[in-house]
């Protein structure tokens, strides 16, 4: 790693006045961070640590939801009753994500930040990647892409989001709190991470020296009917070829409400509330989930090696419906 | 499971080792890939500053008190290592892929490799010189022996700690991926699914795992978690 300096914040006020520093950084769990120092993808001038910052609670809100700190634990949002109960999608899917050690250090607000895994922006040997050395290409694009975007993507990148807790946020309609110069503001999970387009250096829509300070969820958390299932390489730490957060509501024997998002397919987790509509008011039928999978999936472009993704998330989705609907 | 482990466990931490286990790891490629580039300097030059001075912390450390000074760049891991002399936790990776380096902190175990010492100022942290020690050895580390759960023994520091630790997420009732459920709670009762999915976070080159899971599985089993 190159030097850096280290300032441990005092208050959310004191870490977004640091961050207006040159080269600033901020510190939560370290685990994408340090690992992106290492490589010298990253390299911080100043880092500010935030990890103790009085934001690692998991509350009920008085409309319903609940509240999940910026700095609150993977692996403690994965195993709180509230989470559980309310949320399984969002606990399932933080579950599924890194390893026992690397959930117990890696923060939600961090999990928002992660950066892509594609190989050409994490090895500074490849001379071409627009979302690290903007203007350089892309190494993808006629690269090795097996684990590359089908959706969404642009001619500048075709990167895909590696967070597992990101989808079932998404698909949980939760919103990001957000802390900077100018105040507080909330940005839905549909509008905080954007699409490469000619910017794919920007992964976010956060301003410069926003810090996260949190994550709401709104009232309503499919906990009868909810699941997550990720594909990839091996049974356990490994990012996922193709993973899918689903729920549904029922009421009366068809479907009252639907939540539908993709993971490892797109820059962000990917999902169109017009695939949920097309469950409202349907019996929970393989077919049915057929043809959410379709509207969710039109206009797929696989890349020359992924092609294989287009039937695996088709067949990932029905599956994700099927296994949430047999739930007690 | 016996998945192929995709990373190197050698000890060069030069560029170009560290940078071909991250290739690997991310294209979620096999050994065998070509590496298709070699390393050409992409980033801009720019001054670089020097080193940011030493600054003192206290680490509680196996119970005893430690102050230590280091620069900000120094790892959890290094801290033990280097400036503590306490060997027993390894350094495999060092990018938070193998699990070699796991200790527990206040608790919790953690990658060491990943944490910065001056991030865990003042906190309370146990390595494998704290868990056992000959003629005195935990029962997992006993367990290991009976069961032959390793061979060159260079990952069996972060199998143990990870075992360690595992117990008490299992007793106050932490869940995995293949929880059945996870609305439901109460104690995790540790089948051999559970076991391989909550040890997955550790690497073993060697592929001791069948006995590695029979080892922990003995232990969760004298608990009551089993």
């Amino acid at each position: 790693m190159t030097p850096f300096a280290y300032r441990r914040a005092q208050s959310v006020d004191d870490a977004v006045r640091l961050a207006a520093k040159p080269g600033a950084h901020f510190l939560g769990g370290g685990t994408n961070l340090i690992d992106l120092a290492k490589g010298g993808v990253v390299r911080p001038l100043l880092l500010i640590d935030v990890s103790r910052l009085p934001l690692a609670d998991v509350t009920a809100t008085p409309d319903g939801g609940v509240r999940i700190g910026a700095m609150v634990r993977n692996s403690d949002a994965a195993n709180h009753a509230l989470i559980r109960t309310r949320y399984p999608l969002l606990s399932q899917a933080f579950l599924a994500g890194a390893s026992p050690q690397l959930r117990n250090m890696a923060t939600v607000g961090g999990n928002l930040l992660q950066r892509t895994r594609c190989p050409y922006f994490y090895d500074t040997g490849f001379e071409h990647c627009n979302k690290r050395l903007p203007g350089s290409g892309c190494g993808a694009l006629d690269g090795i892409n097996r684990n590359h975007a089908i959706l969404g993507a642009s001619a500048a990148c075709i990167a895909t989001h590696p967070s597992d807790m990101c989808v079932a946020l998404a698909a949980l309609r939760a919103s990001v709190r957000v802390r900077g110069p100018r105040g507080e503001r909330t940005i839905a999970m549909a509008d905080f991470h954007r699409l490469p387009g000619d910017t794919p250096q920007r992964d976010t829509t956060l301003a410069d020296g926003e810090l996260v300070v949190g994550v709401d969820l709104p009232p309503g958390g499919f906990a009868d009917h909810a699941h997550y299932l990720k594909l990839r390489d091996r049974a356990s730490y490994a990012f996922a070829l193709v993973s899918v957060a689903a729920a549904f509501d029922m009421r009366d024997g068809v479907v009252r409400d639907a939540a539908i998002a993709l993971g490892g397919v797109a820059h962000k987790p990917w999902r169109r509330p017009e695939a949920e509509a097309l469950l409202v008011g349907r019996a929970p039928t393989d077919a049915a989930f057929a043809d959410a999978a379709d509207a969710l999936l039109q206009g797929a472009r696989p890349v020359a090696q992924n092609g294989f993704k287009v039937a695996l998330a088709r067949r990932a989705i029905v599956r994700a419906l099927q296994t949430a609907g047999a739930q007690a | 499971m016996p998945a192929p482990p995709p990373l190197a466990m050698s000890h060069d931490d030069s560029h170009a080792g560290a940078t071909r286990r991250g290739f690997l790891q991310s294209a979620g490629a096999l050994a065998g890939t070509p590496l298709i580039a070699g390393h050409a300097q992409a980033a801009a030059p720019r001054a670089e500053p020097s080193a940011a001075p030493a600054t003192a912390l206290t680490l509680r450390v196996n119970g005893q008190r430690h102050q230590l000074h280091v620069e900000p760049r120094v790892t959890l891991l290094d801290a033990l290592r280097d400036n503590l002399g306490l060997t027993g936790t390894k350094k495999g990776c060092d990018r938070g892929q193998c699990g070699a380096c796991t200790v527990i902190v206040d608790g919790r175990r953690i990658n060491s490799c990943l944490a910065l010492a001056m991030a865990h100022d003042g906190d309370d942290i146990v390595t494998i010189e704290g868990i056992g020690q000959p003629g005195h050895l935990h029962p997992l580390q006993a367990a290991f022996v009976a069961e032959d759960a390793f061979q060159c023994g260079y990952c069996t520091p972060g199998q143990i700690c990870s075992g360690v630790a595992l117990m008490e997420e299992a007793r106050r009732g932490d869940c995995s991926t293949v929880t059945p459920d996870v609305r439901k709670q109460g104690v995790a009762m540790l089948t051999d699914a559970e076991i391989r999915e909550r040890m997955s976070g550790n690497l073993c080159r060697c592929g001791a795992y069948a006995n590695i899971v029979k080892a922990v599985r003995t232990v969760a089993a004298g608990e009551g978690v089993a």
